[in-house]
């Protein structure tokens, strides 16, 4: 068995077996502690930039198969697990995980202490670590670590998004959330609306509960100006989620900035942030980053709760401590008139949700595509689609 | 929204006596929502017949009942106690019944009591198996093709249609009890019949078999905003077709994608808004067709259960806890999480370990009954392991259990290779066929099978099993054989133990460790390899001490994965590099549990556990509790200040006294787990507490008793020992049949017998020595119609408090655990009891005992004799506790502690103006075709208490609990033995003047008719028809009394009392038993029912 190391920027060392492909690697060392869903995880490109560790113990057990893919690849820059099954069983799986990795020419580990690592980003928070099975000496190793580029203020977006547009016509197929179709919402025959997608590092899943919900989906480069969007007369927009901060990207800030109002716009995770820039609000890195499928997120008109799919290491905040009103939002001013805070988590009140009440804004910070993760929040889509509905009336 | 206010006071119904299906895992549950409950200022009233409950300790309480869990009972306790509410969800299958029958009486909205927790629509829905799959049509979900049906015929339709195999599920019952697997008609008949007479609406379903299927079930909470979250995903390694209680369950569900497990999850969210549980917890199965994924949902449980207990503690969310406040209103985001304390309960946990649940057994105990595993469960107990893999906690799961098994040894001679001479195609051969159909020992085959080189996949088609958890067993099957050859490289020929050489010590430590990351434990290292297991441990000391960080270490179950910091020291060991126990300096106080239930060593135990940690709290002594019974009150987190889930074996619990260095550990309370404990833990130099292992070793060493008994003046039945059929038949010649047989140092009368000739002898000895080979037979003489005693005292050393005095209503020879006794005793001259208590006081002394001591003795023509003496909590402590209103385990804990009696208050027990009988209940109805006979083999798997003014109610309220209400009326059988004939005349005639019709057969009925007795005589089975099996099919009997004495006789009447069982009669087996059935009944034709709380019994 082949020895690897995982060394943190901080000095601390881990060591286990290589897995996957053999090299080195480096990135931003965080943990998900989603129980299953590790292939939707590799392949989110939210995660550029980063190592994922998994905290769940057995990794691989229903090996990987060409439908669970968020994107066209993995994303991750390294993987880091307590154990890897040897043998895939499931009738999905069309490859075991560790061969998908060595494929793909991704650096792993397993058979280290994976939740004392855990505990020691949580502690200590995330940051820069390195994955080799080439050169185990970990002096050199947190040297490298250290050197290594950080997420904060860079533009990994860049790097993820799509060059050209295209067209996406997929839905989910049996997969579709039960909750949703039928019950809820009865599905419509038809593309009712058409909608341009922003790609900063796309989940193909929000595409597709975008096609489940009646739209045509253009799917446009990071980097698209407003006005290239606008000549294509969309219905709505949604600014997707992505990598890293989202102070990195300017560009799209200011995109965004000139979207709102004109017409509905729904962002998720890095695209709530962005509108958050957008309409002058601040945001900031957390501590290690939400990376769960767990995570309790209250609906603040309702006050129901939803378990959510959540995925980043940014955050938004209101410009000081913004005293909620008596339905329990809290409400923000801005250039854009009157912003609500419909959403919060219920482990640390960071803000998980915004509604503009003057314009047709709705944004969350958490994946309500789920993939990996529950579809408590499928609503959000028929929510924006309802948007889109009553901005045509 | 905050908690319901225009309620004040619930009324919560817990799920009766310990039976196969139903265990302690209520009482814990009950236990959590009457904290809950009284937390939240609601003023409590609870109703169980248990007395072995924490629950039904009067301080969880504002009004305790130990009277029966009827229908009856509890409307006259609505009547007394006016609840608002009625919280039927925490008692198993037994309050969901009965809450039901309350509401189809009119009585809930005759006395506008609310049913919370779960409607009686919901449980209707639920429940009802035809109700219950339209319902799952309405919101498209699919079940098995079924039909249900209410005679056979209509069964017989159903099955045309869909075919064989099928399964018999009936209604409204518990453990899958009558449900069975049928492959063709005639079975298929049987089963019907069986299911039909099982159903307490006499209905079932039958439905296309998916055995085979994999299964799951998910653990859901909602609340009355409809948020709805999952506890925990659990997955049964055993797929369908093993009832999930007998079968290996994991946590988390291992083999599901992503889109599968989400699917799966929308379902159980729509199931439970569907049905219609809107507080509260339930329990959803699904079968998923290995080959397609399709997903089919079979069965859901609108209430707590064993999969929510060990769902519980698996991932620490206490379900009952959060259910209960659910249930008065609050919603899930307003209650917090306990053990992150910064969190709220409205999430889903997850987990960074792997839980691994087993099954345990008793067949042993059923001779005849059949050991295939399928849909009604069989299994007695259950153990649970955490490990960081599924890989090691299948081990730890596997030691746990405590069946003299350490690890996957081989059941075929096969650890060292297949031996010389034997043939590998025979054994794969005979391993195969071991494997066609699922039995308790099958994980065990499987891995034989793989030393014989049969494939996982060939395994997988055999047993559909998952490839994946076959494969994780063959990683340890690889790993044996490694390691196996590394050792017997270095001169250490693990199949020829006695030629091993010192060269093997050498043993790669870096192989060691792997093993240990593994889960395996040293004993089972110390069979592959040929190193003893203190020299493992020895090594493992010595290379912690060079910093090697090979040591053991333990982690904390925390409901997050590590995200936010636990501060519940709830821990499990394993071998990594960072240990979280953090250990206190306070001065602390190591309590071993019991392990996992089996028939001798049960609930009891654990209350007993449970009151040592309170007692300890009360004394501000940190408590640190051991334990791997995930359905008990003693593995709640919050029972003590430190709990180590973990395996009950030598190693692991000396580990943890490594770690916390407690000032000494409580061995007395947790049966006979922790006692067998006590000398290797003494020897490894760990301080006992309260009475000394040398008066233990003392009590239990026949040659030393037998002198202490000398010493004293006492007497005791002559007795020998042997150790080979020679001599023991020398021994039994020379005291004179019959005479008690029984393997020394056991526990429930395992193996005990009475023998009443030699070859009786011989037969005994074959199995005896199979039974425990490195102990000799005990032989007794055996006191026929001698009255026995039980006796439970507690001692500080200097003072004797004899706390109850037990007298069994079964004769001498009847195991203690299964026969019924009153106290005080309703026969026994008051000359006599005041010689008990002194002779318990005499015995006490002598030990030196400091804690409590329970003797048993036999009162027979004016004698007393010593039977056995236990220095240890016994099985009769929470029922002499709760008769007497005396917490005695708490009092002997304080008193290990060094308080004396007479600090503590308890001087005299004392003097009671009601009686208490306890009745033991038996699992024959899940066992076809085992006899209900008693022996001096333990078979009952709990007990009931009837407490009532005078004997007569309190036995008839005894044998109602039971699930046995006696008759007013109607027609009794007689046929006993000639020993018993003047006793039955006696009982006949009792009964005439009660107006009872009476039949005997032949010789019964001669006798009786000679004395002047009115009776019809029956034929006997044998003696042609109609006859007595007939009357008793037809309906036309009330009560049985049948004794029996040879063993041919025992065969012939085998079929009566099976039929009584079926019936679900009344049924005596004894003549004392008859004798307090008679005074039973003529208790409750002169007075009616009243009950009465144990709050009032007390203070009164």
């Amino acid at each position: 068995m082949k020895k690897a190391i995982l060394v943190l920027a901080d000095g601390t060392v881990f060591e286990g077996r290589a897995l996957g492909f053999e090299g080195e690697t480096v990135g931003e060392v965080v943990f998900n502690t989603a129980m299953t869903g590790y292939q939707e995880i590799l392949t989110d490109p939210s995660y550029k930039g980063q190592i994922i560790t998994m905290t769940c113990p057995h990794i691989g057990n229903y090996g990987v198969t060409h439908e669970d893919v968020e994107s066209r690849r993995i994303w991750a820059e390294g993987f880091v697990v307590k154990e890897s099954s040897r043998r895939p069983s499931s009738w999905r799986s069309e490859q075991a995980l560790h061969d998908y990795l060595r494929e793909s020419r991704v650096v792993g580990i397993e058979g280290l202490d994976t939740r004392a690592l855990t505990r020691h980003l949580r502690d200590a928070g995330s940051q820069q670590g390195l994955i080799s099975h080439v050169d185990l000496d970990p002096r050199r190793g947190v040297e490298k670590a250290r050197t290594a580029p950080g997420i904060v203020g860079r533009d990994l977006v860049s790097e993820v998004t799509c060059s050209q547009p295209y067209e996406w016509t997929d839905g989910s197929g049996v997969w579709a959330p039960e909750a949703d179709g039928g019950s809820s919402e009865p599905s419509r025959a038809g593309r009712r609306f058409r909608v341009v997608a922003y790609d900063f590092g796309i989940k193909q899943n929000i595409l597709r509960r975008l096609v489940d919900t009646g739209c045509a989906v253009t799917v446009v480069p990071a980097s698209t100006p407003a006005d290239s969007v606008k000549t294509m007369q969309p219905d709505g927009v949604v600014l997707s989620n992505g990598p890293g901060d989202p102070e990195g990207v300017p560009y799209a800030i200011e995109a965004v900035r000139n979207l709102i109002g004109w017409r509905p716009i729904f962002g998720i995770c890095l695209g709530h942030q962005l509108l958050g820039l957008a309409m002058g609000l601040g945001t900031y890195k957390l501590k290690f980053g939400h990376h769960a499928a767990n995570h309790p997120v209250i609906d603040l008109r309702t006050r129901t709760v939803g378990i959510t799919s959540q995925n980043h290491n940014f955050a938004v905040r209101t410009p000081d401590a913004t005293a909620p009103d008596s339905t329990g939002q809290a409400m923000v001013k801005t250039p854009f008139g009157r912003l609500a805070i419909s959403h919060l988590s219920l482990n640390d009140e960071s803000i998980e949700g915004m509604v503009c009440l003057d314009q047709p804004v709705l944004s969350v910070q958490y994946h309500p595509e789920a993939s990996p993760g529950p579809h408590d929040s499928a609503y959000l889509f028929h929510q924006f689609a309802r948007m889109m509905e009553t901005n045509h009336a | 929204m905050p908690r319901r206010t225009d309620i004040t006071s619930i009324l919560l119904i817990g799920s009766g006596p310990i039976v196969i299906g139903q265990a302690c895992e209520f009482d814990y549950s009950g236990t959590q929502a009457c904290k809950a409950l009284k937390e939240e200022g609601y003023r409590v009233i609870l109703l169980n017949s248990n007395p072995a409950t924490i629950m039904t300790d009067p301080e969880l309480a504002d009004r305790t009942y130990l009277e029966p869990v009827t229908v009856e009972v509890v409307e006259q306790v609505i009547e007394r106690e006016r609840p608002d509410a009625l919280l039927p969800t925490m008692g198993g299958q037994t309050a969901l019944n009965i809450a039901v029958g309350l509401a189809q009486r009119g009585t809930l909205s005759k006395f506008g009591v609310e049913l919370i927790g779960a409607s009686a629509d919901a449980i209707h829905k639920a429940e009802a198996r035809e109700a219950f799959k339209h319902a799952m049509e309405r919101i498209g979900l699919k079940t098995p093709e079924s039909g249900s049906a209410r005679t056979r015929e209509e069964a017989a339709r159903v099955v045309e249609r869909i075919g064989f195999p099928a399964i018999v599920r009936p209604s409204f019952t518990l453990g899958g009890t009558g449900g069975n697997i049928a492959y063709n008609r005639e079975e298929f008949e049987r089963h019907v019949e069986w299911g039909l007479a099982m159903s307490p609406v006499g209905e079932i379903l039958v439905e296309r078999s998916v055995i085979g299927w994999k299964e799951f079930e998910l653990e859901v909470m909602r609340d009355l905003k409809d948020n709805v979250v999952i506890v925990c995903p659990i997955e049964n390694v055993d797929p369908m077709g093993v009832h999930t209680g007998d079968s290996i369950t994991v946590a988390p569900a291992m083999t599901l994608t992503d889109k599968e497990y989400q699917a799966m999850r929308d379902a159980a969210v729509r199931i439970i808004r569907e049905i219609g549980v809107d507080t509260g917890g339930s329990n959803i199965q699904f079968a998923v067709h290995p080959e397609t994924g399709d997903l089919v949902v079979i069965e859901m449980n609108p209430r707590v259960s064993r999969s929510s207990a060990l769902a519980s503690k698996a991932t620490g969310f206490p379900i009952a806890k959060i259910a209960a406040k659910l249930a008065v209103g609050y919603t899930l985001d307003e209650l917090s999480n306990d053990i992150t304390r910064v969190t709220k309960a409205a999430f889903e946990p997850t987990i960074d370990y792997v839980v691994v649940k087993m099954p345990r057994f008793a067949f042993e105990k059923f001779p005849g009954a059949d050991p295939t595993l399928t849909t009604q469960m069989k299994s007695v107990g259950e153990a649970m392991a955490v490990g960081r893999t599924f890989k090691e906690a299948l081990q730890k799961a596997i030691r746990s259990l405590e069946v003299d098994r350490f690890g996957l040894g081989s059941l075929h001679g096969l650890d060292g290779g297949i031996p010389p001479g034997a043939n590998r195609d025979e054994l794969a051969a005979r391993v195969r066929s071991a494997l066609q159909t699922p039995h308790p020992d099958r994980v065990w085959h499987v891995a034989d099978a793989m030393r014989l080189g049969v494939s996982v996949a060939e395994l997988a088609a055999l047993t559909k099993i998952d490839p994946w958890f076959l494969d994780q067993i063959h990683e340890l099957v690889e790993f044996e054989s490694r390691l196996g050859a590394a050792a017997s490289s270095l001169g250490a020929p693990v199949a020829f133990p006695e030629q091993r050489v010192p060269g093997h010590l050498s043993l790669d430590p870096d192989l060691l460790w792997e093993a240990k990351r593994l889960g395996f434990s040293d004993e089972r290292l110390a069979q592959l390899t040929g190193i003893e297991t203190g020299e493992l441990r020895r090594r493992r000391a010595a290379d912690s001490l060079q910093g090697a960080m090979r040591g053991v270490t333990y982690k904390r179950v925390d409901t997050c994965a590590a995200e936010f910091e636990a501060h519940t020291p709830y821990l499990y060991s394993t071998y990594e590099g960072q240990c979280e126990s953090r250990p206190t300096d306070r001065r602390k106080v190591m309590i071993l549990g019991g392990g996992p239930n089996r028939i001798g060593q049960g609930i009891e135990f654990d209350y007993c556990c449970v009151h040592a940690a309170f007692a300890l709290r009360e004394e501000g002594i940190e408590t640190i509790m051991v334990n791997c019974n995930p359905e008990t009150v003693s593995t709640d987190y919050d029972t003590s200040d430190r709990l180590y889930f973990e395996p009950l074996t030598e190693e692991d619990v000396l580990n943890i006294v490594d770690r916390e260095h407690p000032i000494g550990v409580v061995v007395q309370f947790g049966g006979q787990t922790p006692l067998k404990l006590a000398l290797p833990l003494a020897r490894a130099g760990v301080k006992i507490l309260g009475t000394s292992p040398d008066a233990i070793d003392r009590a239990e060493d026949r040659e030393r008793f037998r002198a202490l008994l000398v010493q004293l003046g006492l007497r005791q039945p002559a007795s020998g020992m042997a150790r080979s059929v020679e001599e023991a038949a020398r021994v039994a010649t020379q005291i004179g049949y019959p005479v008690m047989v029984r393997p020394s140092y056991v526990l429930g009368g395992r193996a005990m017998q009475i023998v009443f000739h030699e070859p009786g002898l011989v037969d005994y000895m074959a199995s005896a020595v199979k039974a425990s080979p490195h102990h000799p037979v005990l032989i007794d003489k055996y006191l026929e119609d001698a009255i026995e005693i039980d006796v439970d005292a507690i001692s500080d050393g200097r003072q004797v408090v004899v706390a109850g005095i037990m007298e069994h209503i079964e004769e001498a020879g009847v195991h203690s655990g299964d026969s019924a006794c009153s106290l005080p005793p309703y026969t026994l001259e008051e000359g006599m009891v005041g010689e008990i208590r002194r002779q318990t006081v005499a015995l006490a002394m002598e030990l030196g005992v400091v804690g409590l001591m329970n003797a048993q003795f036999a009162v027979r023509g004016g004698h007393l004799y010593v039977l056995e003496v236990n220095p240890r909590g016994s099985r009769t402590v929470p029922f002499v506790s709760k008769a007497i209103g005396v917490p005695l385990a708490k009092l002997a804990m304080k008193v290990m502690m060094g308080k004396t009696l007479e600090a503590l208050g308890f001087t005299e027990a004392p003097t009671l103006r009601h009686v208490a009988v306890k009745e033991a209940v038996f699992p024959f109805a899940k066992f076809a075709g085992v006899d209900v006979l008693l022996g001096p083999e333990m078979k009952s798997t709990g007990e009931v208490m009837g407490i009532d003014d005078d004997f007569g109610w309190a036995f008839a309220k005894s044998q109602a609990a039971a699930g046995v209400p006696l008759p007013c009326a109607g027609r009794v059988v007689l046929s006993v033995k000639d020993h018993d004939k003047p006793a039955a005349l006696e009982v006949a005639r009792r009964l005439r003047r009660l107006g009872f019709l009476l039949e005997a057969t032949r010789g019964t009925a001669a006798y009786l008719q000679r004395n002047g007795v009115e009776v019809e005589p029956v034929n006997k089975v044998t003696e042609g028809r109609p006859h007595i099996v007939d009357h008793i099919k037809n309906g036309e009997i009330s009560l049985v009394v049948n004794t029996v004495g040879s063993e041919s006789s025992q065969a012939d009447s085998a079929s009566i009392r099976r039929e009584a069982l079926q019936k679900g009669l009344p049924y005596c087996t004894t003549m004392p038993g008859a004798r307090a059935a008679v005074m039973g009944m003529e208790a409750a034709l002169r007075k009616g029912l009243t009950i009465r709380s144990l709050q009032e019994y007390h203070h009164s």
